[in-house]
């Protein structure tokens, strides 16, 4: 069975600087999501596990093969990469049909999983519209999986409960960055990740109606405007006081 | 004029979904409910054009089957703007329900504004860095809207209560078990006042001061990630920020917070935010209204014996 792990190429939030308003991402290095590693290792988990060959599925444009490289690193046999210029930061609908058209080229697949939304836009439609298009069961919000021959066991996290469900493979699987701890590759796994498999594709070798526009326009992205007060207080006395003057203690 | 439907799994966020379609210019809302007879009552009560969808064969749970149910329902009803929670199970309906009506798609949506012929829809990006202002070029939308961002619709009238036939492929899905979360069902989103606890804070033996404090002001006790996640000091129900909870309490008193940005896009929008913490230079204080630089087992201890 081959496991198909759905992986973005994010900058690193972390490094992120905000001037005047405007994010500066020049010179920020572009890296894995954090929660497309947890999927990646509940991938990993799993074919540990029961056997199988995990995939790193990635559309992006040429930059991604270094992204792709610390996932071979942290655990995926080979690489499946769609390259095009217009990939990258392309909007869910487009991305979803290129990944979808990508998972219809490789032979047994049984799970795809995703991270519950990518790192910098969040926005968790990529997963449930390859189901979509593939015409796949889906659960979203994993803490668990327990691939059991032809049917998964699923933990799925709620706000309010845990919902277990069995579904029949091959599904859509997205999880919560805790259900696992994603593992930090060695230096001997990161040399052996460049000698793995990797197949590279572009778009018009895919089988897929590609959106002709973009059905999201962005008309502005600003941080947020931040007018605090950023008063120093000396004291705890200080502190009880101003607080207590705004009528928010001591009403 | 926009042809408005709403849907959510939980009645009190559909409520929610009623007010937003009213602010978006539909006078007359149309709601969607699953099996659910109480929330369809609830949505008739709040004036809503109801359409009871009954059908044993969809489970909740499979959102491959509620996405097409809807789907169904905005074909029959003639919609083209869907307003979804955006709790866990309505962003995972709503790409999957985008996918099959051809909509564009906007999830987390913290704000709606209409302007001109455009709905204009905010959220959060570069991992809540910035806040992008968003719109929906396809003539069909789909927008899961955050939970709270809106009022409940009060009691209304002219609500009707319809019954909708869709139809429904064998599932693919079976729920095995529903396990409610253990124990903490605090709801941080409703308190007032909030104290917060970051990793600032050194030993767990420090946690009940804080406890005390959020007492004695009536608030609840939250966290950044790590301390529910890592060091499972409280639970994750009290976890604020991207993937938390977002936060609207009048007074947030910070303690131990450096102030990442996975933490303060779930706390920016509190009234007043004070910060306490032992490095002056903290990020978080540049987002705060007070500012104190202390030792926070200390200030949580003068701060309990002076309220």
């Amino acid at each position: 069975m081959n496991i198909v792990v759905a992986l973005k190429q994010v900058p690193d939030l972390q490094q992120i600087r905000i001037r005047n308003r405007q994010p500066v991402l020049d010179d920020v290095p572009l890296t894995l999501g954090n929660i497309d590693k947890n999927a990646l290792e509940a991938a990993v988990t799993i074919k540990e596990a029961q056997g199988g060959n995990v995939i790193a599925l990635s559309a992006g444009d040429d930059n991604i093969e270094d992204t792709i490289k610390e996932a071979l690193a942290a655990g995926a046999d080979e690489a499946f990469m769609v390259v095009d210029d217009q990939l990258q930061g392309a909007e869910s609908s487009l991305v979803a049909t290129v990944l979808a058209a990508a998972v219809k080229k490789i032979d047994d697949v049984g799970l795809i999983l995703f991270g519950e939304g990518s790192a910098d836009n969040y926005s968790g439609q990529v997963g449930s519209r390859v189901a979509e298009i593939l015409g796949l069961p889906q659960v979203g919000y994993a803490v668990s999986i327990e691939v059991d021959g032809s049917t998964a066991k699923v933990t799925r996290s709620l706000e309010d409960c845990d919902e277990v469900v069995e579904v029949n493979l091959p599904a859509v699987i997205t999880v919560l960055a805790d259900i696992n701890e994603a593992r930090i590759p060695s230096v001997t796994q990161i040399l052996k990740a460049g000698k793995k498999p990797k197949e590279v594709v572009e778009l018009d070798e895919l089988d897929a109606q590609l959106p002709d526009h973009s059905p999201v326009e962005t008309l502005s992205n600003l941080a947020p405007d931040s007018q605090r007060k950023k008063v120093v207080v000396k004291s705890v006395d200080e502190l009880i006081q101003s607080l207590a003057a705004e009528g928010l203690i001591r009403r | 004029m926009a042809n408005v439907l709403i849907y959510s799994d939980k009645a009190n966020m559909a409520l929610e979904l009623i007010t937003a379609a009213k602010e978006i210019g539909a006078d007359a809302v149309k709601a969607v409910t699953i099996n659910d007879n109480d929330a369809a009552q609830a949505l008739v009560d709040a004036g809503a054009e109801v359409f009871n969808i009954e059908n044993d064969a969809i489970t909740i749970a499979d959102t491959a089957a509620v996405a097409s149910a809807l789907a169904q329902a905005v074909e029959q009803l003639g919609a083209d703007t869907v307003l979804l929670s955006s709790n866990r199970r309505g962003k995972e309906i709503a790409g999957r329900l985008a996918q099959i009506i051809n909509a564009g798609c906007l999830t987390d949506v913290t704000a709606l504004q209409v302007n001109g012929d455009k709905i204009e829809c905010q959220r959060n990006a570069l991992g809540g860095a910035t806040v992008a202002t968003q719109t929906i070029t396809e003539a069909k939308k789909v927008i899961a809207i955050r939970p709270r961002t809106f009022d409940p619709a009060a009691a209304g009238t002219g609500g009707s209560l319809n019954s909708l036939q869709v139809e429904a492929k064998p599932s693919a899905l079976k729920l095995v078990e529903v396990r409610s979360k253990a124990g903490d069902s605090v709801d941080i989103e409703a308190a007032e006042i909030l104290v917060v606890v970051g990793q600032g804070m050194e030993s767990q033996d420090d946690l009940p001061l804080a406890q005390e404090l959020a007492q004695k002001l009536g608030g609840e006790v939250a966290c950044t990630k790590p301390v529910a996640t890592d060091k499972k000091w409280l639970s994750e129900e009290r976890i604020i920020g991207l993937s938390g909870k977002k936060c609207k309490p009048q007074l947030a008193l910070l303690f131990g917070i450096s102030g990442q940005v996975q933490f303060t896009v779930g706390i920016r929008d509190a009234r007043v935010i004070a910060s306490i913490n032992t490095d002056e230079n903290a990020s978080m204080n540049q987002m705060a209204d007070y500012i104190l630089t202390a030792d926070l087992k200390e200030v949580l201890a003068e701060m309990n014996k002076a309220l």
